[in-house]
């Protein structure tokens, strides 16, 4: 390479490095390379050297070019490596910022316990059945062998309505067995259902409200025994209140609608409230045998078909489940409570994720 | 039920301690309530002797004493009973001690000048009664420094029971001890009463008048009592049953009613009109003053015992005031009877009465104890008040008791999952009273004891009328067929306890459960998420509310109105959910918290029938949106509300672009801020709107709150159609803008709905992105501006096929709604 040709390059070089933005490096580029460019001028010179040594000079200039070129390129990178660095670092946002506001709902305490109740005997093949809040008496009491002078109707203050259905006293059912009663003359056995909902009594203070839930359970089958009662309720229990070894007690009672009746009590502690250990028992459901009268009362025959019904209070296994003193918030709507209590919609319980 | 230890010793003869008798007693089917030992409370009083007391002597009302606590102190105690004098015994309480009857520990102290080193002690501050007049007074020789639970007997735990309504024979000490022996703890001892011979022809006899009032009626007078309080042994039983001696006769009922489970009543001979009493039913004004002070109107259907003058008991229930016996009473008439257990049950709950009485005979009672009973009571009463007996009088006849039952030995594993041996079935049978009559290899028969009609009882069924008779006559036969055996299956099972029952886990009836909600359900479940989703916190509020609130919400017809309200202001059902949420918002108003977003799933009511309880979703948002520094916060409207109606309806599959809304909402919204979705002309999906300013001002609810109400039942299950495939064009979209001046009364939704059908091909999405109405627009127009999406499928568009597509647009708006195109 000649001379003037080096000093060229090592000008253009020395531009480039001194280049501070795209501009400058711009403004080197046509210097070099532009229309009128120091090498753009040379290569029209090309026609006046000597024909032995254009060759040599022709290769010389484009050598020259691809150089310039590389350099300039090389220069460019940089520069717009730095321009961006340079935006960037005064592009800020107060990251502490608070996000915008997102909708924050939630799904009530009661909804998210039949939600897991009916997770847990999905699992054991039951199908949630539901049934109106308004019943006749024949539902609710009569055909559950609960007659008229029944002592057992004392435990249940009952609210009345004007008229009948179907020839009964219009009640607001007092509990949900008489899902139970729906269940087994609309649907031939086996069967096996839940039946969560609103019920009503005539009771208020701090521990009874006149409008609460239960859930009630049928099994209806062949050879269902007082083993299969147990057993399945045991199931439920440990895994609603997610402890394996949960004590689990039956103790024979008495209901109209079952024989042989039991209540089941859980095993926990009475001065911490703690469920499992602790060496006392607490109350939790009733349950028994489906009575052969409530069976023929729905048109089943007790030779052939057996079973078993239990029913317990929804906000009541709630509020054991996560220790909650009070009843009456539950119906009270108070904000605070139910975002403190309330669960997340896009979380259901299902046995999969865990609950 | 409550009784001492004691009191069931006298029954049980048994080595078995507190803690295996209540254990036992629960898990045999007689539950316990409580255990509470007197002795506990009161451990650390001791019987002192008053050595001196004298005049305080700066304290006109007070005594000053020294007491001997027999254990070689003398201690000063300063004392206000009047009673207190020198050489008294009493019961007394050292510092430390805890007196349960004024809730105070004992402190050593100084009054006026005189040192209190202790504490005499009355009734009441022992919490053993009322008694206040002065300090308990024991007898001389009563012996001093011993604990006052021990010379008193009182060191004797109270068992509480709760016996279950189909046990009355259980509903009696000797019951409850009769199960205890026959579950293995001791054996019951005998209880019999010699009969005692008659010295004259009784006064007073029955007669039955209606066999329906009373079954079986004896009776007899014991003539030349004296009656008084009853002796301390008694009085100290009744006491710890809980209940308030009165007078040695009345006393010996008592005893009765809770020793044996055998009510009895007694009659003042001198008292009664006549010389019979009468069983029959109430006439029509006929009145009964009760032995509690109470007035009852009495009805044709209460069973009462009447002589010539007229009702003198509500017979098995309670006794009247007028015939009652007291102190000057010397001539006693003993009722022992038997009624309808059905008729007792009606007439108690009729009047509200709760007696020891009424809770057993509606129960049922022993029918085979009942002269014996007689006996015993006429013994019991000589031997407390002296007295002659006359003959017994009678009426009626005892009924037929006497059944048998059999069981299948393999019932018990059959139905109630236990595998027992035959003989230890049998076993426990007999030790609770039943006698084999029968046994093969197979089964047992036996006799039910006279004191369990709760077992082989008659059969009623009330079966559903529904039913085809030859199913219902089956299933009625089924139900004889086996009844009596469930009985016997559970005393079998309950006697050794329940726990002895294998569990075993339901059977699975599919590896792979099916869903357990039905449609209807999960998109219930749906909704309810999706409105928490956005932001709606779930209630659950009160099925009825204040008729005048209701009234708000829609129509209140008489026959959603309860007849026994627990509360005037909750004595409708309420129409919609939004009437009680709406209470729910204004009471977070008044706590300080008026901007809420807040949803209910739940009934609306009506009538009565089960169509007429409609499953709806509900939602109220009320004051401003969130305060944030990114937008500023704004009122709530109606279409926040139509926002939340409408991703209900999309969550549920409802076909979006076939709803209409119109602006007939019902009279709780603002009529110019609320809408109805309707699909088709008949089916409203769901209501919304600004709630009514009327409304929001009567119920104290910031004014501007929104709701929406989506009628569950109303939206149709989605067909399950398998979707076609998308078409996913490679030509990209075209998206052109036309911003149209139109009347402002033009609903949007017909321009949308104009400019979507301009070309049905072509256009893929319009979008409403602008809507200005403002002083630069001439009076009564709006600007609507719309981005219309071309989506072209085969090519790309033409500037010719796009500019035509936009003609369509424009003309199609222009017909429907007059608008023109903005310049």
């Amino acid at each position: 390479m000649t001379d003037d040709l080096d000093a060229l390059l090592a000008r253009t070089e020395s531009d480039l490095a001194s280049a501070a933005d795209l501009r400058g490096l711009d403004a080197v580029r046509v210097a070099a390379l532009g229309k009128s460019g120091a090498l753009t001028t040379l290569l029209k010179g090309l026609g006046a050297v000597p024909a032995d040594q254009r060759k040599e000079r022709g290769a010389a200039l484009n050598a020259l070019k691809q150089r310039l070129e590389a350099a300039i390129e090389s220069r460019r990178a940089v520069l717009e490596e730095a321009a961006l660095d340079a935006r960037l670092a005064a592009e800020r946002v107060d990251v502490t910022l608070p996000a915008r506001p997102a909708p924050s709902g939630a799904i009530h305490p009661i909804s998210r316990t039949i939600e897991e109740l009916t997770a847990i005997f999905g699992a054991m093949g039951f199908r949630v059945v539901e049934g109106p809040d308004i019943e006749g008496d024949w539902y609710n009491f009569a055909a559950l062998n609960i007659p008229d002078h029944h002592p057992a109707r004392q435990d249940q203050d009952t609210f009345y309505l004007p008229g009948t259905i179907e020839g009964r006293r219009t009640v607001l059912r007092t509990q949900t067995s008489p899902l139970q009663i729906r269940t087994m003359i609309s649907q031939e056995p086996p069967i096996r259902v839940i039946a969560p909902g609103r019920t009503y009594r005539s009771d208020h203070d701090a521990t009874h409200s006149p409008m609460f839930h239960q859930v009630e359970g049928l099994v209806i089958d062949r050879f269902i025994t007082l083993g299969h009662l147990k057993g399945c309720l045991t199931d439920f229990l440990r895994a609603f209140f997610g402890i394996g070894d949960l004590p689990v007690r039956f103790r024979s009672s008495y209901f109209p609608f079952t024989e042989p009746s039991m209540e089941v009590d859980i095993g926990w502690n009475r001065k911490t409230g703690e469920l499992g250990g602790g060496g006392d028992w607490l109350e939790i459901l009733g349950s028994g045998m489906v009575h052969p009268r409530v069976l023929a009362n729905c048109g089943l025959d007790a030779r052939e078909w057996q079973g078993f019904a239990f029913g317990m209070g929804i906000e009541r296994i709630t509020m054991l489940k996560h220790g909650m003193a009070d009843l009456r918030p539950f119906f009270e709507g108070d904000v605070r409570w139910l975002k403190h209590y309330g669960s997340n919609p896009l979380a259901p319980a299902t046995l999969h994720e865990g609950m | 039920m409550k009784f001492p230890l004691s009191w069931l010793r006298e029954f049980l003869d048994t080595s078995a301690t507190l803690d295996e008798i209540t254990t036992t007693l629960s898990a045999i089917g007689i539950e316990v309530e409580g255990v509470e030992n007197p002795a506990e409370a009161l451990g650390e009083f001791r019987i002192a002797r008053v050595v001196e007391a004298v005049q305080h002597p700066n304290a006109d009302r007070l005594r000053a004493l020294r007491v001997d606590l027999g254990d070689g102190r003398e201690l000063s105690v300063v004392c206000g009973a009047p009673n207190a004098r020198t050489g008294m015994v009493g019961v007394a309480a050292l510092p430390g001690a805890f007196i349960p009857g004024t809730g105070i520990t004992l402190k050593p102290g100084e009054i006026r000048g005189v040192k209190s080193e202790a504490m005499m002690l009355s009734s009441r501050e022992m919490g053993l009664g009322d008694d206040h007049s002065g300090i308990v007074e024991l007898p001389e020789d009563a012996p001093v420094g011993t604990r006052y639970v021990d010379y008193a007997g009182l060191d004797d735990p109270i068992i509480e029971v709760k016996v279950t309504p189909n046990r009355g024979d259980a509903l009696s000490v000797r019951g409850v001890a009769r199960d205890l022996a026959a579950a293995g703890l001791g054996t019951l001892k005998p209880w019999h009463a010699a009969k005692v011979e008659p010295r004259f022809e009784t006064p007073l006899r029955w007669e039955i008048a209606d066999p329906q009032a009373c079954l079986w009626a004896l009776g007899r007078t014991v003539r030349g009592v004296r009656n008084g309080p009853s002796p301390q042994w008694l009085q100290d039983r009744l006491t710890a049953a809980g209940l308030r001696p009165i007078s040695a006769l009345v006393d010996v009922t008592n005893w009765f009613t809770i020793a044996l489970g055998r009510p009895l009543h007694v009659f003042d001979v001198q008292k009664v009109k006549g010389d019979v009493l009468t069983m029959r039913f109430a006439r029509p004004g006929e009145e009964l003053v009760a032995l509690n002070g109470k007035t009852y109107a009495l009805t044709e259907e209460d069973g009462i015992i009447a002589d010539a003058a007229g009702p003198e008991s509500l017979g098995g229930i309670i006794g009247g005031e007028h015939s009652g016996c007291d102190e000057t009473t010397t001539e006693v008439f003993i009722e022992c009877a038997l009624f309808d257990p059905v008729r007792i049950a009606l007439s108690g709950r009729r009047h509200g009465i709760f007696t020891d009485a009424r809770s057993r005979n509606e129960r049922g009672l022993d029918p085979a104890l009942m002269r014996e009973a007689l006996e015993g009571a006429t013994r019991m009463i000589q031997d407390l008040c002296g007295g002659e007996a006359s003959t017994v009088t009678e009426a009626g006849a005892e009924p037929d008791w006497r059944r048998t039952a059999t069981l299948r030995f393999e019932r018990v594993a059959g139905l109630g999952g236990l595998d027992l041996p035959a003989d230890e079935a049998v076993s426990r049978l007999e030790r609770l009273g039943f006698a084999v009559e029968s046994r093969d290899a197979a089964s047992v028969t036996v006799q039910v004891p006279s004191w369990r009609n709760d077992i082989a009882a008659p059969i009623v069924l009330d079966q559903d009328p529904k039913l085809d008779p030859a199913r219902a006559r089956k299933a009625a036969e089924g139900c004889a067929a086996v009844e009596a055996e469930c009985d016997l299956v559970e005393e079998v099972l309950r006697l050794g306890g329940l726990d002895a029952v294998p569990s075993v886990s339901l059977p699975v009836s599919s590896v792979v459960p099916a869903p357990s909600l039905d449609a209807k359900q999960a998109r219930a479940s749906l909704a309810r998420r999706v409105l928490a989703a956005r932001g709606l916190l779930e209630c659950v509020t009160y099925g009825f509310t204040a008729r005048d609130v209701a009234a708000r919400f829609g129509e209140v017809p008489d026959s959603l109105r309860l007849e026994n309200p627990i509360a005037s202001d909750l004595d409708q059902m309420r129409p919609t959910p939004l009437a009680t949420l709406a209470l729910a918002a204004a009471a977070n108003a008044a706590r300080g918290f008026p901007d809420v977003a807040l949803g209910e799933l739940g009934g609306g009511y009506r009538d009565t029938s089960p169509a007429g309880q409609l499953a709806m979703a509900c939602g109220l948002r009320a004051g401003r949106t969130p305060a944030s520094w990114a937008a500023p916060a704004r009122s709530v409207d109606a279409l926040d509300a139509k926002g939340d109606a409408m991703a209900v309806l999309e969550a549920l599959s409802v076909p979006m672009a076939a709803l209409q809304v119109t602006a007939d909402a019902p009279g709780h919204y603002h009529p110019g801020r609320s809408g109805v979705v309707r699909q088709g002309p008949k089916t409203v999906l769901a209501q919304f709107g600004q709630l009514h300013p009327r409304l929001c001002a009567a119920l104290d609810l910031p004014e501007g709150a929104v709701a929406f109400e989506v009628f569950l039942d109303a939206v149709p299950e989605p067909k399950r159609r398998r979707k076609a495939a998308p078409e996913l064009s490679t030509f990209q979209p075209v998206r052109r803008d036309f911003a149209f001046l139109v009347d402002e009364g033009v609903p949007a939704e017909k321009l949308l709905r104009a400019a979507q059908n301009a070309d049905k091909t072509l256009i893929a999405e319009v979008v409403l992105f602008d809507r200005y109405a403002g002083d630069k627009l001439p009076e009564g127009k709006v600007s609507l501006a719309i981005q219309v999406v071309l989506q072209p499928r085969e090519r790309t568009l033409t500037d010719a096929e796009i500019e035509a597509a936009g003609q369509k647009v424009v003309g199609a708006v222009g017909k429907a709604t007059g608008a023109q195109l903005r310049a």
